[in-house]
């Protein structure tokens, strides 16, 4: 029997994705809050996940879910990006390398912005990005595909 | 700030509200000390572990998530009493450690036998069949043997002080050079506190 491993392995495997996620979902003002909800929430349903292999996939539904769940509490209130409180932050979020291309995925539709994000960064294969976003498989191709044109990006077969 | 830096900082954070929401239920850490680096591991309970550096981490943390829970996380907070009286320990300050231990890891006669090794003081020394006698099978010395072997809190449940009666120092979990430091640390006079 294969159990779990420690929470803090998921943490070194997964965490620098799980925030690249969220900021690509909702900027890196708001990873660090999507990251902490995503954890808390992985931590509190860890000890009955069934199966091991699949703790990849299981924690980016949680996050694709809170990256939803932040984005409609924002609609409800929204607040402008200068007022956020950086002292309330534990630090500067770092800058993203790739920020140019991140700011271009968050100016995508929802959708498109969801579904390309599992695919470039976390390289989820389609009928799992039709699971953690509860679409058809052939919606999700389509979502990362226009997505992925309106990026000008190569499109892989 | 580089964005590993800027997630040990989520990490700690993230480390406190599992804490604060009943969801950590292992916080370990390492120890640097006169017997090399040792893993301090507690659950809300108390000590659970405490690890020499001739077991990988890895398979101590494993042990933890198999027996335990996997639900674990590197968060010195909870070990900061533990790390310590164990620095007191080691510098001569401190004769009796005041944790609360979980003795998770360890049941029936080994426990037992476990019980009745924590109660023997600072410097003094029992044998293998005074212990099993102390446990209630004064037979089973090999037995007391093995669960002092197996002892998962060494150091603060001192199985150090229990020596085979034929001599010598008997086996220890962290080895037998580690068993003998810790018999001269403790052979050595208190400074006057």
């Amino acid at each position: 029997m294969t159990g779990l491993p420690p929470f803090e392995q998921v943490l070194d495997r997964y965490g620098a994705d799980v925030w690249r996620f969220a900021a690509a979902q909702a900027g890196p003002a708001h990873a660090d809050d999507i990251f902490q909800e995503t954890m808390l929430a992985a931590l509190a349903g860890y000890p009955q996940l069934r199966k091991p292999d699949s703790v990849k996939s299981w924690l980016f539904r949680i996050a694709a879910r809170k990256a939803v769940d932040a984005a409609r509490t924002r609609s409800r209130a929204p607040v402008p990006v200068a007022e956020i409180d950086a002292a309330a932050a534990v630090s500067a979020p770092p800058d993203l390398p790739e920020e140019e291309l991140w700011a271009q995925v968050r100016a995508l539709p929802p959708k498109q912005r969801q579904a390309v994000a599992l695919r470039i960064v976390l390289d989820l294969p389609y009928d799992e990005i039709a699971a953690a976003m509860a679409t058809s498989v052939a919606a999700a191709r389509r979502n990362v595909h226009e997505a992925l044109k309106t990026l000008r990006m190569e499109v892989a077969p | 700030m580089t964005l590993d830096e800027h997630l040990a900082r989520l990490r700690t954070q993230l480390a406190g509200k599992a804490a604060d929401q009943g969801l950590l239920d292992v916080a370990y850490t390492g120890l640097d000390s006169p017997l090399g680096p040792l893993t301090l591991a507690a659950t809300p309970l108390g000590l659970v572990r405490v690890a020499f550096d001739n077991e990988p981490l890895e398979d101590v943390l494993g042990d933890l998530a198999r027996k335990v829970s996997p639900r674990i996380l590197r968060a010195p907070g909870r070990l900061d009493e533990a790390r310590r009286e164990l620095d007191d320990y080691f510098a001569g300050r401190r004769i009796i450690f005041d944790l609360p231990l979980d003795w998770a890891l360890t049941s029936g006669f080994r426990r037992e036998v476990l019980h009745a090794t924590a109660r023997i003081p600072y410097a003094a020394t029992s044998t293998y069949g005074q212990v099993a006698a102390a446990a209630g099978r004064p037979k089973a010395y090999r037995a007391a043997g093995t669960a002092l072997a197996t002892n998962p809190i060494p150091i603060v449940v001192p199985c150090h002080r229990v020596r085979p009666a034929s001599g010598g120092a008997g086996r220890y979990r962290g080895g037998e050079a580690r068993k003998l430091q810790l018999l001269r640390l403790e052979a050595q006079e208190m400074p006057s506190a």
